[in-house]
């Protein structure tokens, strides 16, 4: 047995930070900028659109759409490799981001999932944050 | 040909031939014995070198590293790293260097021992969280690389119909080409393939599956290796060894995750349509197509981008052996030496796809197509499915 865990982000990472400090209370956080409305993904302290930097923080809904996926089916990385096959995505979420994450909840992820498909948010819980997966909804 | 600048042209190449050094050989080693060969190549030595490219496997601040082991003393130092593009990126520099007068003699080199290293690059760790906040926010899904360009190939077929049996063109067309390359048939004994042979479309969708929707015979070697390459002024080249080849165009791009983006389109829509337009010429009259063929997918994805059909329409296009060096009225031949699939892929195989096309231009291809006279090579650097650099270049002959 291995007690080797998911690789876990640093809370304290200066663009970043903020995001993963939300979902300690379950908040799923994205930015829009107060000036010129661009939505900025992944979280950044400037804004993508403009030349400002008055980003307000938003909380998604946690509904998306799957924009598409691949089953990994072999992986040598230490935690992964014990996990196979899972399924990795780019999910969008209704309010505009797109993120990577991991598709959990089906059967065989090979065969249970296709593109368009409906998704919710399902929290990981960790010590100091939580990690964001979805499964069919 | 059109009547674009001549106004840079590669003179030498040199790709390493071990694939597998077991350890007795360093990157830098590697590089240096690329380099003097590919100037034998050219008929010039070290001292006419003045401009060095260097993608930072020279190590730490690569451009001095270089010049010292090397002792060079150049008046240019390009170290762009756009990973396995540096190199189309590098020519393109040279280019204008060149033409600026800054540089007459460019100096190209790579050198690798990913293989020996046992470097997981298909299927290793991605790199854990870190400073960057792009690590920071993927580095907890498990994404390898397979999988990154198995989302590209998933969305693909999504919106355009494209099977497995279609992608496996590249794969077939590849092989077909290593097995008449002595070099790389030499490759893939050294790296241990299970079989050495001319695969069909079966053999490719009935390998083993690592990242749905693509196979291990989608999916390139890693290997030892690099090269050097020598590009010169129209004066040099004129009396250099061989035929010169010359950079006609040239274009470079980057590409990310944006929202509401279109994965199936690379930043080759944007690099090719800027080189094709600097060369003056259009997709249909090129005879040699290198493309990064890091996977199937990359090679089906960028050949549309680069406007050799439609977008979309790859998957049809390319089916019935369409990419194979004797078939030169249905389009370009494609990775004519055996590509990152079959040949040579120690992690940056961008320098390798000018060199084959040099050889082609030269007529010196194991698969030569007769009269070539056209080639483009497209390297693509980073992640197909996430961030990645484009670099176009077009190359002509007399």
């Amino acid at each position: 047995m291995s007690d080797i865990g998911r690789p876990l982000p640093n809370p304290n990472e200066l663009d970043t930070g903020a995001f993963w400090q939300a979902t300690k209370n379950g908040e799923l956080g994205y930015q829009r900028c107060d000036d010129c409305n661009t939505v900025v993904f992944y979280p950044r302290r400037h804004c993508t659109g403009c030349l400002g930097s008055r980003l307000s923080w938003h909380v998604a809904s946690g509904n998306a759409s799957l924009y598409s996926f691949s089953v990994v089916r072999q992986s040598y990385h230490p935690f992964f490799r014990g996990r196979v096959p899972y399924a990795v995505a780019w999910v969008d979420l209704d309010e505009g981001p797109r993120l990577l994450t991991n598709i959990v909840g089906v059967k065989d992820p090979g065969k249970d999932l296709h593109i368009g498909q409906r998704l919710v948010l399902e929290w990981e819980r960790h010590d100091a944050l939580a990690i964001p997966l979805f499964r069919p909804a | 040909m059109a009547a674009a600048q001549r106004d840079a042209a590669i003179v030498g190449i040199h790709e390493y031939p071990s694939r597998d050094v077991e350890g007795h050989v360093s990157p830098l080693q590697i590089k240096a014995e690329s380099a003097a060969k590919a100037l034998a190549d050219a008929g010039l030595g070290w001292r006419d070198v003045d401009a060095i490219y260097d993608a930072g496997d020279g190590g730490g601040m690569s451009g001095l590293t270089i010049a010292e082991y090397f002792g060079l003393h150049p008046r240019v130092i390009d170290t762009t790293n756009v990973g396995g593009s540096s190199y189309e990126l590098h020519a393109a520099h040279a280019k204008r260097h060149i033409a600026a007068g800054k540089a007459r003699v460019a100096l190209l080199t790579y050198g690798s021992t990913a293989h020996s290293n046992a470097m997981a690059i298909g299927v290793g760790d991605r790199g854990g969280p870190g400073a960057h906040p792009v690590d920071n926010m993927e580095s907890f899904v498990g994404m390898t690389l397979v999988s990154n360009y198995a989302m590209v190939a998933r969305r693909h077929m999504f919106q355009y119909g494209t099977t497995s049996e279609q992608l496996a063109e590249i794969s077939v067309a590849t092989r077909l080409h290593a097995m008449r390359n002595p070099e790389a048939v030499a490759a893939m004994k050294a790296l241990e393939f299970l079989d050495v042979r001319e695969t069909t479309i079966d053999d490719v969708v009935r390998s083993r599956m690592i990242a749905d929707p693509l196979h291990l015979l989608e999916c390139c070697m890693i290997s030892d290796g690099g090269g050097a390459v020598v590009i010169a002024a129209p004066e040099v080249a004129r009396d250099c060894a061989k035929t010169p080849v010359w950079l006609l165009g040239a274009g470079e791009a980057a590409k990310y995750p944006e929202n509401g983006g279109d994965i199936t389109v690379s930043a080759a829509a944007q690099s090719g349509p800027a080189a094709f337009g600097e060369a003056g010429v259009t997709p249909q009259e090129i005879d040699i197509a290198m493309i990064y063929d890091s996977f199937s997918i990359t090679v089906l994805t960028i050949l549309e981008d680069l406007g050799f059909c439609a977008k979309g329409e790859a998957g049809a296009w390319v089916t019935g052996g369409r990419l194979r060096f004797d078939r030169p009225k249905d389009g370009p031949a494609l990775n004519t030496d055996g590509g990152g699939l079959s040949s040579n892929h120690p992690g940056m195989r961008g320098i390798f796809l000018l060199i084959e096309a040099a050889r082609q231009l030269r007529g010196e291809s194991c698969s030569q197509v007769p009269e070539a006279k056209l080639a483009v090579a497209h390297g693509n650097g980073g992640m197909l499915g996430s961030r990645h650099c484009a670099g176009t270049v077009i190359l002509g002959r007399d």
